[in-house]
């Protein structure tokens, strides 16, 4: 990502051609928005702020409205997520089951807050609310593989976390 | 061998594995076919082994064990269709889940598929929609509005171009019904959905699907390749009746999109925020054009009652609520799972089929319906599982989800958590659930500080959202709320020395 004169940030020239190729798949599309952000984030890791306006330009729609979207919805990123994602899930079934617990030992063990990434870029820990795997929880999901009766050092581990 | 997600997250790929891995060892062919869950998920890793056409049944697996499915041991269950955990249901919408191979095409066949869509291509579309109000099947999303009349009302809109939307954003805790039928029997969805087409008139079906089921997500995908290969979907369905397609599209991790209004904004490429109704999507939905919305459980029933007919779906179930409800039995409890039942089932029998709570200490709540359902009292226990019932008795059933707590949870804390989730993913249209639910949480914290005066001004609140609000996530975020205050006052410390 360069820097314009006027501050805003662009994107490099093969970064451009990837969300061309993009825009270019979901033309036929009705309602199409969701659809293409989630292929941005499947490119990139994030929505990069750079891409809203040629998103906004493609689909005849104001900047203001592409940006309202990318941040009504909690599953886009504004900055790319850690190498390893955990969601854990923090909903009422769950919590029957100790995810309050499981969720402040995580946080202990990892130093992370819900949302936060490592400051190495190895870990990003999300909440989510009900991963639909409420008969064996607490549940996470780590790299969108599922984890039932998760435990704190059980998730850890997978991450590649030691101590 | 399951493939279901709650499966595969206690380990049923490395005990797959470990069978083939296993077989090869010892010289013996085997094929491992991966199916949809039995609904056991305390079983789970649960292996079937077909021994002359009866299914015998081996879990918890654990990739140590599995030499136990050939020589036999303690995991050794017997006949899978005698425990009694599957003995005691009336498997209708989930009659396929756990046996076929999700995405073979003959497999479904053979256990009855696409018998509804072909019988519904012989009729009149006004007789398709006749046949479902016959069977008096409702909403299963949890509003429990009839379907036939939905339908009814789409079929008789004027509209060049009308859709069929399946709300798969299965968003409440404590459900995976939607999650199960869609891993295990996905067929049964989109024919459902291609009959819906045909009764109104609709050429074009979505799957709004959640995208914190990726598992789901995959399989829908791939089903829906096969039925367009098929030609059970395409330019003629079934290679004689009109024009039916499908696409799957994937949610971005906002709970409200599992309402119909916003879901269908979602689906338009908008934020997710409610529509003010009416118009109803009936009559303006998708793109302004007339749309039925059902839930997967819904639309997964539809080929059943067109196959059997009405009358068969409608004998079971009690008064107003017909037909069969997929429980879905969840949270502290030893037995966790899918359990299908008629309508007219006690709480209190549910949560002895769950045998009591996996902590073992007694059972001191239960909610029914998600976040926004209220939490029973042991006392209410005898509250049969009907729409009318559960309302009478201040709550919902909603999409049957039931989360048992044992006697270590805090009710302050779960009345708490209600306001919080509900300020987290209101969507901001309206007023009541925005600012309410925000206050909710500052003057519950009062309360629960020991501010007594606190109290009421929770109840008012309630009652301002409860009638203010657009959509049910602000008007039934009261019912776990006030059913918390109202059958657990011990839990709040300054009504507790109030009483004293």
């Amino acid at each position: 990502m360069t820097m314009t004169p006027a501050g805003r940030a662009t994107l490099d020239p093969p970064a451009m051609e990837v969300l061309q190729g993009i825009l270019a798949a979901h033309r036929e599309m009705e309602g199409s928005l969701l659809p293409i952000l989630h292929a941005v984030q499947g490119a990139f890791g994030h929505v990069p702020a750079a891409a809203l306006p040629v998103i906004a330009a493609d689909l005849n729609i104001s900047r203001a409205e592409v940006h309202g979207v990318v941040t009504f919805y909690h599953d886009f990123r504004d900055a790319p997520a850690g190498r390893h994602v955990v969601k854990l899930c923090r909903a009422e079934a769950c919590q029957a089951m100790g995810a309050d617990r499981l969720a402040a030992e995580v946080q202990a063990r990892l130093g992370l807050g819900w949302g936060d990434t490592a400051a190495d870029g190895s870990v990003t820990l999300d909440p989510v609310f009900c991963l639909g795997l409420c008969a064996c929880g607490p549940a996470a999901l780590v790299d969108g593989q599922p984890v039932g009766r998760a435990t704190a050092e059980g998730l850890v581990a997978m991450v590649g976390g030691g101590a | 061998m399951p493939r279901d997600a709650a499966a595969r997250a206690l380990g049923a790929d490395r005990v797959a594995e470990a069978i083939t891995a296993e077989a090869a060892r010892r010289g013996v062919a085997v094929q491992v076919i991966r199916t949809g869950s039995r609904g056991m998920v305390w079983l789970e890793p649960l292996v079937e082994v077909d021994v002359g056409g009866v299914r015998h049944g081996f879990g918890p697996m654990v990739p140590d064990a599995v030499a136990q499915v050939f020589d036999g041991g303690p995991l050794a269950l017997g006949p899978v269709e005698a425990l009694p955990w599957m003995a005691g249901q009336t498997r209708v919408t989930f009659a396929r889940v756990g046996v076929v191979d999700p995405l073979s095409l003959e497999d479904y066949r053979a256990q009855g598929g696409l018998v509804g869509l072909t019988r519904a291509l012989a009729m009149a579309p006004a007789d398709v929609v006749a046949e479902v109000t016959a069977s008096g099947l409702r909403g299963r999303g949890g509003a429990g509005f009839p379907t036939g009349i939905k339908w009814q009302t789409v079929a008789g809109a004027p509209g060049a171009r009308k859709y069929i939307v399946c709300n798969a954003d299965e968003g409440d805790s404590g459900t995976f019904a939607d999650r199960m039928l869609m891993e295990g029997d996905p067929f049964s969805l989109i024919e459902g959905m291609a009959i819906a087409g045909i009764a109104v008139g609709a050429t074009k079906g979505y799957v709004y699907l959640r995208s914190e089921y990726p598992d789901a997500i995959a399989m829908m995908q791939a089903a829906v390749r096969v039925a367009r290969g098929a030609g059970v979907l395409g330019a003629s369905v079934l290679g004689t009746g009109p024009a039916f397609d499908i696409d799957i599209r994937v949610g971005a991790g906002a709970y409200v999109c599992g309402e119909e209004t916003s879901l269908l904004n979602s689906l338009e490429g908008k934020r997710g925020v409610v529509r003010a109704k009416p118009p109803l999507p009936a009559l303006e939905g998708l793109f302004g054009k007339p749309t039925v919305v059902n839930n997967v459980l819904t639309l997964g029933t539809v080929p059943m009652i067109l196959a059997d007919g009405g009358a068969a779906y409608a004998a079971h179930g009690v008064g107003r609520s017909k037909g069969t409800m997929p429980l879905q039995i969840a949270g502290n409890v030893a037995r966790g799972g899918l359990y299908e039942v008629p309508f007219g089932i006690t709480l209190g029998q549910v949560i002895d089929i769950a045998g009591g709570t996996a902590t073992g200490r007694p059972v001191k709540a239960v909610q029914v319906g998600g976040p926004l359902g209220a939490y029973f009292p042991p006392s209410l226990f005898d509250t049969p599982l009907t729409y009318e019932d559960f309302a009478a008795a201040g709550g919902l059933i909603g999409h049957g989800g039931i989360v048992v707590f044992d006697d270590s949870a805090d009710m302050a804390r779960q009345a708490r958590f209600a306001f919080e989730f509900c300020a987290i993913e209101s969507c901001g249209k309206c007023t009541p659930c925005r600012i309410g639910a925000v206050r909710g949480v500052e003057t519950i914290d009062r309360l629960i500080a020991g501010d007594v005066a606190a109290a009421p001004l929770v109840r008012d609140l309630c009652a301002t959202m409860k009638a203010g609000s657009l959509c049910a996530l602000g008007g039934f975020t009261p019912y776990p709320v006030l059913s918390a205050l109202d059958h657990f006052p011990d839990d709040f410390l300054p009504l507790r020395e109030a009483a004293e």
